[in-house]
């Protein structure tokens, strides 16, 4: 059962199918619900346990207490290798995985994420700030 | 012509890893090989001491990019066997899923790559493209395209949906009909047909000789699969054929391994159907007593096998890993015996090998004084650049034009 | 003078050929995307390539005969646009002709080949050697029954001059389609002699790197490339003009889009041909020339024979 050219077929049809190819700097990919990308970090949740910080297999976290239960926390993203290990560790969740995944930078500083405490603790957990350092000096950085 | 020694690595298009292939010609005829082993080290058994189980566990599972599952299955196995733990049913079976569906990608991957490297680049295309089906189902189902982080000590991290399940079940059929039709290409198409068979031979007895492991053995009828043979996760609960062949050339395994796809399709199946309810997961010590113990897992390429010993702290004292290209390199010098230097690339493709997995360190004896060294970082550096300078390479020179061109 | 130098620079001369040869380069690239279900290059993709490869560094091997290195790609290019002028192309009469253009048209079409392998041979790298000793036993295959091919409308014609050949054929059209067979050997010949799938086997490059142009970078890499796709339309007007023969009383503009699509479908045959197939080891090519299409463009040759015969007498 010889056939050269068995495929001949097939790659003719696909001239008259949509390309697989997703142009995708232009398109954009949707990731699915449960995709582990760049982590987020709500200050007002945490309780500065540091859970996180002891399992983070590449150490690219570090919480500092900055004020009276308040902490702010610090990502090195050129280590994080998008485990989500720490969402799962930390006991308040306040820590939690986005579909955010278009980190590839240029400056190595841009990577280091810093996500500051909220001036008052007791306000709403609304949206943290989040700055790159050398916009924003970090606090006892 | 006399012999020639061609340098197959350790960069060369053929390998997507640096390794390093010494091979000895006659005209186009080979009549040795030459292996050497070390380009991709990285030192993870000893990263894995200096890190508690958790995080080792993340590392493992980077040991290879392709069977990330295997490496932190079988690892993960080994630990819970210390601990004494019992892994939830439901977990056992999510387990399963996943190093079936890492199976069924790493097969349609190489399946793309020997095309490749018999230049029938069409069948990369269209093998890579069916791939893909199943990298967004790992990705919806664990969160990721390639090291899922699906496992955690004690169980896994995360559940599977009735819906996922569904979705995982139309999915089977639309690679199965896939496979098929590779399967046809593979056995009518007459070019891919005199590329594939009688190259690469490996004998029954050579195989079994040189402890080939997975489809490179099961190709030259070695019956061998620790899937049946020592059922781990939900392995014992399934129904399964143990693909063989006794072509015992590279033809032979390219129908091993298209033959176990449509096995895996029929094992999710199953999975799907019997999956029991409950947890997911047990709360697991974050100490793990003293102990050891020695893991077995049939990775796509082969047997993995893994070695853990605990001391009682939450971090391992010894973890040994034996990926399965190392077990099939020797076979590789074998294969290589009477060949044509055009067949290379799929020689060493055929075994499907993983080079970073299987990279030890070696360290050299000085045979005439018996004299070991070991460099510090700070000093091999300093080796490394006076070595250049005494080559004429001024790397001060080198390093203020890249800086003004970056400045630029 | 004025005019010879516009027929040789521009149209239908090199800058023509330039143009044209590139926009085939990329058809065929889009085509063998597309048939791999890809999206493939956008249109200028292969000038792009060309004028960042010309940007680029040259550099020879220490060790590489230097002025060989650097001639080669020049003879190649030089080789296949002068075997341009001499194939017919919208009209049954070539820019140049005389009796016994059809010998040289084939032979100036073989240098590109040797010019090949003594490029390979003379990078002294044992890649680029090993490819240009692929070259050369691949040209002992698929040399003689492209020749034979060729020669056997030229038979049935009783000419030597492709122009003449064409005029023939242009009397006859029934004639030209007795040479399918012919046709076909000359279609893998063509692909042999482009070193493309399934007979990309002296530039292999999981196996032996980049083969002849292992050493090649930059401008001279940009010329031999060229040369390559000015080789491709040189090889398809060729075909075109000797088993194509129709649509010549249209007109200059008519007999263009005429040569225009004849050459577009020998590509994307071409291109279909490198799609559908593996790419064969050296001796299973020069088993299966040998074998299959020698004896394929042997029977044309002897349906020419007879069938001229039985006409002249």
């Amino acid at each position: 059962m010889i056939h050269p050219g068995k495929m001949a077929r097939e790659v003719l049809t696909s001239l008259f199918r949509k390309p697989a190819t997703v142009l995708y700097p232009y398109v954009k990919v949707q990731m699915p619900d449960r995709f582990r990308g760049k982590i987020k970090f709500t200050s007002p949740l945490c309780i500065g346990c540091k859970l996180c910080m002891r399992d983070c297999p590449t150490n690219c976290i570090t919480i500092t207490k900055v004020g009276d239960k308040q902490f702010q926390a610090e990502f090195d993203l050129d280590r994080c290798i998008y485990c989500a290990q720490c969402v799962d560790t930390c006991p308040k969740k306040a820590l939690e995985a986005t579909a955010e995944y278009e980190l590839a930078q240029l400056q190595h500083d841009k990577l280091k994420v810093i996500f500051h405490a909220e001036p008052t603790p007791a306000s709403s957990p609304a949206a943290p700030a989040e700055h790159a350092p050398q916009s924003q000096p970090a606090i006892g950085a | 012509m006399a012999n020639v020694k061609i340098p197959i690595g350790p960069q060369h298009p053929a390998l997507k890893e640096p390794e390093s292939f010494t091979i000895t010609l006659n005209g186009e005829t080979i009549i040795s090989m030459d292996v050497r082993l070390g380009y991709n080290h990285r030192g993870i058994e000893k990263a894995c001491e200096e890190r508690n189980y958790i995080q080792a566990m993340y590392l493992v599972e980077r040991v290879c990019g392709i069977c990330s599952h295997s490496h932190s299955t079988c690892f993960i196995q080994a630990v819970e066997e210390i601990a004494g733990l019992a892994v939830p049913p439901r977990a056992q079976y999510i387990r399963t899923i996943i190093a079936e569906l890492e199976r069924i990608h790493s097969h349609l991957l190489w399946l793309g790559v020997a095309g490749h490297e018999i230049g029938f680049d069409t069948l990369l295309m269209y093998a890579w493209r069916d791939r893909e089906a199943v990298m967004d189902t790992l990705a919806a189902l664990t969160g990721n395209r390639v090291n899922y982080g699906i496992n955690t000590i004690g169980g896994v991290r995360r559940d599977i949906s009735p819906e996922q399940l569904a979705g995982l079940l139309k999915t089977m059929d639309v690679l199965e009909e896939r496979t098929k039709y590779y399967i046809e290409v593979a056995s009518q198409e007459i070019t891919l047909i005199k590329r594939l068979s009688g190259v690469g031979y490996l004998a029954h007895e050579d195989a079994v000789k040189l402890g080939a492991v997975g489809p490179t053995a099961r190709a030259s009828a070695v019956d061998r699969d620790i899937r049946r043979d020592d059922p781990y996760i939900a392995y014992k609960d399934l129904d399964f054929k143990v693909i063989t062949d006794t072509h015992n050339d590279v033809y032979g395994r390219t129908l091993v391994r298209v033959g176990e796809l449509m096995q895996c399709y029929n094992m999710i199946r199953q999975l799907v159907a019997k999956i029991p309810d409950g947890p997911v997961t047990v709360k697991a010590p974050r100490k793990i007593p003293a102990g050891e113990a020695f893991s077995r897992y049939e990775a796509p390429r082969g047997e993995d096998v893994h070695y853990v010993k605990a001391n009682g702290t939450d971090k391992a004292e010894r973890v040994k890993i034996r990926a399965p290209t190392l077990a099939n390199l020797q076979s590789v010098a074998k294969m290589m015996e009477n060949n044509r230097l055009a067949d290379v690339p799929i020689i060493i493709a055929a075994i499907d090998p993983c080079f970073s997995c299987t990279d030890r360190m070696v360290r050299i004896h000085d045979a005439g004084h018996g004299r070991q060294e070991t460099l510090s970082w700070q000093a091999l550096h300093t080796y490394s650049l006076d070595w250049h300078r005494k080559q004429g390479i001024d790397f001060k020179a080198l390093n203020a034009k890249l800086s003004r061109r970056m400045k630029l | 003078m004025a005019l010879a130098l516009f027929h040789l620079l521009i149209f239908p001369g090199f800058l023509f050929l330039f143009v044209f040869a590139l926009a085939m380069e990329f058809v065929d690239r889009k085509l063998y995307a597309r048939l791999q279900n890809r999206v493939g290059p956008p249109w200028f993709q292969p000038f792009a390539d060309f004028i960042k490869l010309s940007a680029k560094e040259d550099i020879v091997p220490e060790k590489a005969d230097a002025i060989m290195f650097r001639l080669m790609p020049v003879f190649a290019l030089a080789a296949v646009v002068t075997a341009f002028f001499y194939i017919p192309m919208w009209g049954p009469q070539a820019l140049f002709s005389f009796s016994g253009d059809l010998i040289v048209v084939i032979y100036l079409l073989t240098i590109p080949t040797l010019t090949f392998f003594l490029a390979g041979w003379h990078s002294t790298s044992l890649f680029s050697m090993i490819g240009a000793t692929r070259t050369l036993t691949q040209l002992f295959a698929y040399e003689v029954p492209l020749f034979m091919a060729i020669l056997a409308p030229a038979l049935l014609a009783n000419t030597w001059s492709l122009s003449a050949m064409t005029v023939f054929y242009d009397q006859h059209p029934a004639y030209a389609g007795l040479n399918v067979i012919g046709f076909i050997v000359a279609l893998i010949a063509l692909q042999g002699k482009l070193e493309r799938v399934p007979f990309d086997i002296p530039e292999a490059e999981t196996e032996i790197v980049g083969g002849t142009f292992t050493e090649y970078s930059g401008r001279l890499l940009a010329l031999f490339r060229l040369a390559i796709d000015i080789e491709a339309v040189v090889g398809a007007s060729l075909i075109a003009a000797v088993f194509l023969p129709f649509g010549f009383g249209l007109g200059a503009a008519g007999g263009f889009v005429i040569y225009v699509v004849k050459v577009l479908i020998i590509i994307a045959l071409l291109a279909l041909l490198r799609t559908v197939l593996a790419r064969l080891r050296i001796e299973q090519m020069v088993i299966f020339c040998w074998k299959v299409v020698a004896p394929a463009a042997l029977l044309q040759l002897l349906i020419n024979l007879i069938l001229s015969g039985v006409l002249r007498s």
